[in-house]
């Protein structure tokens, strides 16, 4: 018997309990499934990702891909892994019936990926990018690209890449210099360098398609320039075999801090001049299609980190409960030393580590939950302010999440104590592989960016209507004794919250906008913290719930008791915190702003 | 040929069970239940010789609360092609089960019945023999090879010091052990599917069977807490602890 996952109660009380994911199933997108079909789904993704992932996750750390200038190889465990998780259907997941799939809501597949970044997120790198790419095609190519590409890429004959950054070009995407020119026959060839790119080489498929943002002859300048093409490892043959290779050549692997299974690729694109690519839908509109999957990838970003984060604390939980050492205050020196999880202090470091990670895996469910409204609600309008709601969310889905994994991965490594620091155990990797989520898929000082100075007023500041409303709506549900304790205890940030609205409103148009933007960071905080407070006020009416029903076990008892302490220590604990950050932004702090480079 | 395989509603293998306080029972409130795995090998069987032809329907059978049609659709997204389910909310012994079981070998005539040896709830490892001897037909037990030739089945059976083969006569009964396949994973299309396939239920009282339980549970109680170990200095010090301490030798 190994030690699962994910603690029995946590997705099912994360899904039925605090999401109402069953009333998805009214909805005529999703009405061919059942309570059953959900519960089957997730059995077989903790079944493979236990017996197949979780297996090799120390493995594929130790002994990272390599390059010999021709191919690359890497342990065998990977590919039976990817193998699994191909033929038990997952690539399909999202997809249509008619396309193969099993139209399963996002909020079920983000669960069971769950299951697989808590297992091995190396790993689940290869099918994940693939779905995503997939996804991309699916959505903006023409029938003919759809045709060729998206089928073998929901079985993993052929798996997929996001290939967008450049060496000189992360964060500035419209800085990027790879061109595409028009060959004459509809097809075009592209040149240029990308970096960075997961994936990008290895030997888990027939074929690799990449999708690469690259800009034509006559592009404007900016981000308004910037194309997204279909570029093959093999081009197809008219049976849509993979043939020819195509001009995409590794020109090395990166070595990293973690995340090392899967493979980091600089990759050149058209050396000889025969980089065959095909165009994506419109021309120049590459980036907006990107971002229109970014919600759905930002979420996968987020609830990675929630789950990598969520793994280092179960680690140490274990761990915990087992190491003895030392004595509670007052015991005598002959008496028998206690598990360090007798002692407040490590007490408080688990308490952390679960106020953070089931705090971001609720939130990332919430947004999971506004996907599958976005994509299945009946009325247009309602899907519309939705819509608003996840945009101006997804920032926050992506940062906080990704912020607070590594925290907990921290926390947990100071729980095992010397033995974390060591390679024996393995919340180091867990650290190691979370600290890149932060970074990529823009990172967290960008997410701080776009929150503060583009979502917040997006469609006059619609999102934020949306969420005050449904805030509010959550609050006045909640009856219990602790709820209506806590939410006493969140009421005066609100209304800090709006007092700060009305100073930023105030200020958009002044010399103050430059300071606040530099000062972004502090509205991620007080936002993010808000949100998670009211994620957490959510699973404890939930669990509030649960107890007055009083149908539950001693064990489940225990598990609901637990949301509630969890709730008070992020309330109590961590939204105080906020207030250095409301104190900064009112008073247009210019320290950093003001710093000069020469002074450093 | 048809193939019976009973499945047992179990506890999930990974779920630490905790006692009642009142040491009545374990306490499955709410639990996370699952087939039993050594039934789940014994469906992966069936569905293993039907594919290769062998046996042409995999009948699945499942006893007790209306909870147990999800371990049914459960082997239905194994491979299984349609299910029964004998409905009663008495727990039953195996005695019963296996009465339940001979009237339905009566109604289906199946060639081939594969049972789990035991389930990991109660351990009682009786009710595929208790089955053979009602119905009369041979039993292979504990199985971690099933051979399947014209008329008959080699059972190559994991005993005591080896291996043991035994050649029966078909119809028979065959019990697995945990050797004996690994089983594969309801895929996705396969769950979709599941629901698609027949499930009839029926009522046990209907079977004319004396449902009465036969065993009475005095008291449940949970292993005692395992003590540390120790780690001694050298062989000597082993030999002294053996003899003083745990009064071995
Ligand atoms: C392991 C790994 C996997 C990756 N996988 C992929 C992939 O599959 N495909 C892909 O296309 N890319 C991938 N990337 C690239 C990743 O998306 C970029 O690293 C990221 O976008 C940041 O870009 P950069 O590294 O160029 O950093 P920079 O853009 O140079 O940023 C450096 C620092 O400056 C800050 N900064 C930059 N601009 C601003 C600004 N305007 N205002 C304030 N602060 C700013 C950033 O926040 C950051 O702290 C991956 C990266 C890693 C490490």
């Amino acid at each position: 018997m190994t030690e699962p996952l994910i603690a029995p109660l946590e997705l099912p009380f994360q899904l039925f309990d605090v999401q109402d994911t069953e009333t998805l199933l009214q909805r005529q997108r999703f009405s061919e499934h059942s309570r059953e079909t959900l519960d089957a789904v997730l059995d077989t993704a903790e079944k493979i990702a236990t017996e197949h992932f979780a297996t090799h996750n120390h493995k594929a750390d130790q002994q990272e891909p390599t390059f010999d200038g021709q191919s690359v190889s890497m342990i065998p465990e990977v590919k039976a892994a990817f193998d699994a998780y191909c033929e038990a259907g997952f690539l399909a997941g999202r997809a249509d019936f008619d396309a193969g799939g099993m139209q399963l809501p996002e909020t079920i597949m983000t669960a069971c990926s769950g299951y697989f970044m808590a297992a091995n997120p190396s790993t689940a790198g290869y099918p994940f990018l693939t779905v995503a790419a997939a996804n991309v095609i699916q959505t903006f190519a023409s029938e003919t690209l759809q045709q060729r590409f998206v089928p073998p890429m929901l079985t993993g004959r052929f798996t997929g890449t996001m290939a967008l950054t450049e060496p000189h070009a992360g964060s500035s995407l419209a800085d990027i210099r790879t061109r595409a020119v028009p060959a004459g026959d509809g097809t075009y060839r592209v040149k240029g360098s990308k970096l960075y790119i997961s994936a990008g080489e290895h030997e888990l498929s027939d074929n690799i398609v990449h999708l690469v943002l690259a800009k034509l002859p006559d592009a404007p300048s900016g981000v308004k320039g910037i194309s997204l093409f279909v570029v093959p490892k093999f081009r197809l043959d008219a049976q849509g075999e993979p043939a020819e290779r195509n001009d995409v050549a590794l020109a090395g692997l990166i070595h990293k801090l973690g995340y090392r299974g899967t493979t980091s690729t600089a990759l050149s694109f058209g050396d000889n001049d025969d980089c065959h690519g095909y165009l994506v839908g419109e021309p120049h509109q590459g980036l907006r299609y990107m971002f229109q999957m970014m919600n759905e990838a930002r979420l996968g970003v987020g609830f990675g980190a929630a789950m990598i984060g969520y793994r280092g604390y179960r680690l140490s939980l274990a761990y915990a409960k087992d190491r003895l050492q030392g004595r509670p205050t007052g015991a005598g020196p002959d008496t028998p030393a206690v598990p360090i999880i007798e002692h407040g202090d490590v007490k408080r470091m688990l308490l952390a580590q679960k106020a953070y990670t089931e705090g971001a895996m609720a939130l990332c469910f919430y947004a999971a939950r506004l996907v599958d409204d976005v994509h299945s609600l009946p009325d247009s309008e309602e899907r519309e302010q939705t819509r608003e709601l996840l945009d101006l969310l997804t920032p926050v889905v992506k940062a906080w999440p990704s912020e607070f994994g590594v925290k907990a991965n921290d926390l947990a490594i100071q729980v095992l104590g010397g033995a974390g620091y060591t390679r024996e155990y393995p919340v180091e990797q867990c650290w190691r592989d979370n600290r890149l989520n932060p970074i990529h898929e823009g990172t967290n000082g960008i997410q701080a960016l776009d929150l503060l100075g583009r979502k917040l007023w997006q469609a006059n500041g619609a999102g934020l209507q949306v969420l005050q409303q449904r805030l509010q709506q959550d609050l006045a549900q909640m009856k219990g004794e602790v709820c209506q304790n806590l939410s006493a205890q969140v009421a005066p940030y609100l209304q800090q919250f709006a007092e700060l609205m009305t100073t930023l409103q105030k200020d958009l148009r002044t010399s103050a906008l430059p300071v606040h933007l530099t000062n972004a960071q502090c509205f991620m905080n007080i936002f993010s913290s808000l949100v998670v407070s009211w994620m957490w006020l959510r699973q404890a009416h939930g669990a509030e719930r649960r107890l007055a029903q009083g149908a539950d076990s001693e064990q489940h008892a225990d598990f609901y008791q637990g949301k509630l302490q969890a709730a008070a220590y992020y309330i109590e604990w961590e939204l105080p915190l906020v207030s250095r950050d409301f104190a900064l932004l009112q008073q247009t702090n210019t320290t950093c702003h003001n710093m000069k480079t020469d002074w450093f | 040929m048809k193939i019976l395989v009973p499945v047992k509603r179990a506890i999930d293998y990974n779920v630490k069970v905790r006692v009642k306080p009142d040491n009545s029972a374990v306490d499955l409130t709410n639990a996370k239940m699952a087939i039993n795995p050594f039934c789940e090998i014994a469906v992966e069987e069936a569905v293993r010789l039907k594919e290769k032809g062998t046996a042409s329907e995999v009948v699945v059978v499942s006893i007790g609360e209306k909870a147990c049609q999800e371990q049914i659709r459960t082997a239905l997204a194994l491979g299984a092609d349609r299910g029964l389910h004998i409905e009663t909310s008495d727990s039953l012994d195996s005695l019963q089960v296996a009465k339940l079981l001979q009237k339905v070998v009566e109604e289906e005539a199946p060639q081939l019945v594969i049972l789990g040896k035991q389930s990991i709830d109660s351990d009682n490892n009786q009710t595929g023999q208790m089955l053979a001897a009602l119905t009369g037909m041979p039993q292979g037990t504990f199985a971690s090879e099933v051979q399947v030739e014209e008329g008959s089945v080699a059972v190559t059976r994991e005993i005591d010091g080896g291996l043991q083969t035994v050649k029966l006569s078909l119809p028979a009964v065959v019990t697995t052990d945990l050797r004996l396949n690994e089983p594969r994973y309801a895929s996705l299309p396969n769950i979709m599917k599941a629901k698609r396939k027949p499930l009839d239920v029926k009522a046990a009282a209907d079977y004319g069977v004396d449902l009465t339980s036969k065993v009475k549970t005095l008291k449940v109680e949970a292993p005692a807490q395992r003590q540390g170990g120790v780690k001694v200095a050298d062989v000597a010090e082993l030999v002294e602890k053996l003899k003083t301490e745990a009064k071995v030798i």
